[in-house]
């Protein structure tokens, strides 16, 4: 399985280019500004979160040079942080980035049948994207909402308190760009003790 | 059981609104330039004698860690929140961040003066997005009303918070690791000393300390000490957040007395183990690091830092991961070696390689293609990772490891010699 966090390859599309938009310079400005003089290498992270952004998900080799330029830093420092933490993708991914979380918590209450059901909804394998662009679907670990298990995050948001049909119905909802409920699925406040089924 | 007026955690739920108004509702932000005005070493005494213990895993008593930053250093001194929580099971900082942001602030700010800090950094895990977002709102408000930045509270005082978000990597949860990332870098943890007290972010003095710790402070002050040691047991005293997780019938947060026993935190709070107590199969009662306790410690166990150290486990995060009889226990751990071998930073040989080595032998016990005597050269390399790397990620792949052997081990060799039978027929 692979996931495209975690692979160490850069390159670019074909005619790839990256430049910030007029929006995302200004915010990047905004950002290096938190941090004190002469150290706005701290801002390499939120930067590249940025580019990411606003490259559709991904990072291209142009954008990791962009970064470098943008905060006057060697481009193997910021390939090394690009690389480094998996929140960082390096290959295209699709409209919906589906992390199903696999450690033992979410394990524990079913979280390889998700496995199973955004195989099938997706029609595709663990590390890759669908043919219609729609979904990547990867295993990831501990996303830290352990009493909400099993839970996926796709793309920002988080999805809690799933099962195989919850987790269905959700999937062909994006499937078809529909709108739909965030956070805990059985309707339940947060990591509040009771849920619906048990009110 | 804890008293609902000793919560400090009063919207842990978030049925209440988290912005300001609310929060001042709830007491948050109500006379901290009075409590500022006592002095630092007033706050750090109070912090002491409470004997408030850290809540990010090592337990280390927290006055005393505040007490190592230096007075005047001429450099710029800064508090570092830790809130990268990825310990497995563990999800009680993203309660306190999205749903009572402000009693947060309210403790950087306090904490933050009592170290002699000018700023603060609250490092977030990049996968919390919306509980950033509400944090960012919640610093935003505390600006806007004076409460932090240019003279603080009316205090004379400039101090600012910054939130800066991370991009996936559990190892950043180490103090160094994240310092090293929170300055542009991979996370890998720097070797100690010097410790971060004495040169830490950018070189400065630094303390680095867990939401929750922070989070208690501002009460504590207000109640005093003694009405926060006066919870739980000599050394072991307070509330803390339990994070109950796994095979239980109502998974849940909840704030409780340190020392509650695990059967009654169980029980009372998430509806118990699915299928009764009886057919509880072992507990891990502090996050993924931490050995796990099978059902006959379980009974009588309580949940608090030294009784489970003598019972050769750890209170760590305070996350009850549960697992029933339902349970292939030697996959449950086998996915928590593939956690750590993933997580590993790759920086010291034992860890980088043995995490692999261990994974890939544990997924031989899973199947029970290994031999028995593996089990011994198993337990050895734990023991070898284990104290023999620059952070403690080695030693937490090596403990859940040595737990399941310590417990298990007759079902590890039972599978295996079935896996021999079944090859011999």
């Amino acid at each position: 399985m692979k996931h495209p966090g975690m692979i160490n390859k850069v390159f670019n599309l074909p005619d790839e280019i990256f430049d910030w938009s007029q929006d995302n310079f200004e915010r990047a400005s905004e950002i290096i500004k938190k941090y004190p003089n002469s150290r706005q290498q701290s801002a390499v992270i939120p930067l590249l979160d940025l580019a990411q952004r606003q490259n559709s998900g991904w990072l291209s080799k142009t954008a990791i040079e962009k970064v470098a330029e943008t905060l006057s830093m060697s481009y193997i420092r910021v390939l090394e942080v690009a690389t480094f933490y998996s929140m960082f993708n390096l290959e295209p991914v699709g409209e919906n980035f589906v992390q199903i979380c696999r450690t033992t918590p979410c394990w524990l209450r079913g979280s390889d049948k998700l496995v199973e059901v955004a195989k099938e909804v997706s029609n595709t394998k663990l590390g890759e994207t669908s043919d219609d662009k729609k979904f990547t679907i990867v295993e990831v670990e501990c996303l830290g909402a352990c009493c909400n298990a099993p839970m996926v995050q796709i793309n920002d948001d988080y999805y809690e308190d799933l099962d195989e049909h919850s987790f269905k119905k959700l999937l062909t909802n994006l499937k078809q760009s529909k709108e739909t409920k965030k956070g805990s699925q059985i309707g339940r406040q947060t990591s509040h003790p009771q849920r619906e089924d048990n009110a | 059981m804890l008293k609902e007026e000793d919560k400090i955690f009063k919207n842990l739920y978030g049925f209440d609104d988290w912005s300001l108004d609310s929060a001042k509702k709830r007491g948050i932000w109500s006379n901290t330039k009075e409590i500022i005005e006592k002095g630092s070493d007033f706050i750090v005494e109070e912090i002491k004698s409470s004997q408030l213990r850290g809540r990010g895993g090592a337990g280390f008593p927290a006055g005393l860690k505040w007490s190592f930053m230096p007075k005047d250093s001429g450099k710029p001194q800064y508090l570092v929140v830790n809130a990268d929580e990825s310990e497995p099971g563990t999800c009680k900082d993203r309660e306190i961040i999205r749903n009572d942001p402000h009693l947060l602030l309210e403790g950087c700010l306090i904490a933050g003066f009592a170290m002699h800090a000018n700023a603060c950094y609250i490092y977030i895990r990049g996968e919390y997005y919306s509980e950033a977002s509400n944090l960012q709102k919640a610093i935003d408000e505390a600006y806007q009303n004076n409460l932090i930045g240019r003279n603080a509270c009316g205090t004379n005082w400039n101090y600012d918070i910054y939130l800066h978000r991370g991009a996936g990597a559990y190892i950043c949860g180490e103090e160094t690791a994240l310092l090293e990332s929170l300055e542009g870098k991979k996370g890998q943890p720097r070797l100690k000393p010097p410790f971060p007290a004495g040169a830490g972010l950018y070189g400065c003095p630094t303390t680095v300390t867990n939401v929750e710790t922070i989070a208690v402070a501002p009460t504590i002050i207000r109640r005093g000490a003694s009405w926060f040691s006066g919870l739980g047991r000599e050394n072991n005293t307070g509330s803390k957040i339990f994070s109950i997780s796994g095979h239980v019938n109502n998974p849940c947060n909840v704030e409780e007395e340190m020392g509650i026993g695990l059967k009654e935190l169980i029980e009372n709070h998430a509806g118990g183990v699915i299928g009764g107590w009886d057919n509880l199969l072992a507990v891990i009662p502090g996050g993924a690091s931490v050995p796990l306790l099978p059902k006959s410690i379980c009974d009588t166990v309580k949940m608090d830092f030294d009784s489970l150290k003598e019972v050769q486990s750890g209170l760590g995060t305070a996350a009850v991961i549960v697992m029933n009889k339902s349970t292939d226990i030697v996959d449950a751990i086998c996915r928590l070696s593939h956690f750590y071998k993933h997580e590993s930073c790759g920086q010291c040989t034992p860890c980088r390689e043995g995490t692999g080595w261990m994974f890939r032998m544990m997924e031989k016990m899973v199947k029970g293609s290994a031999q028995v005597n593996d089990i011994d050269k198993l337990l050895d390399v734990t023991k070898q990772i284990e104290g023999h790397t620059i952070c403690a990620l080695g030693d937490a792949a090596a403990w859940p490891i040595q737990g399941l052997m310590r417990h298990f081990r007759p079902e590890v060799e039972k599978r295996i010699k079935e896996y021999q039978l079944g090859e011999v027929a």
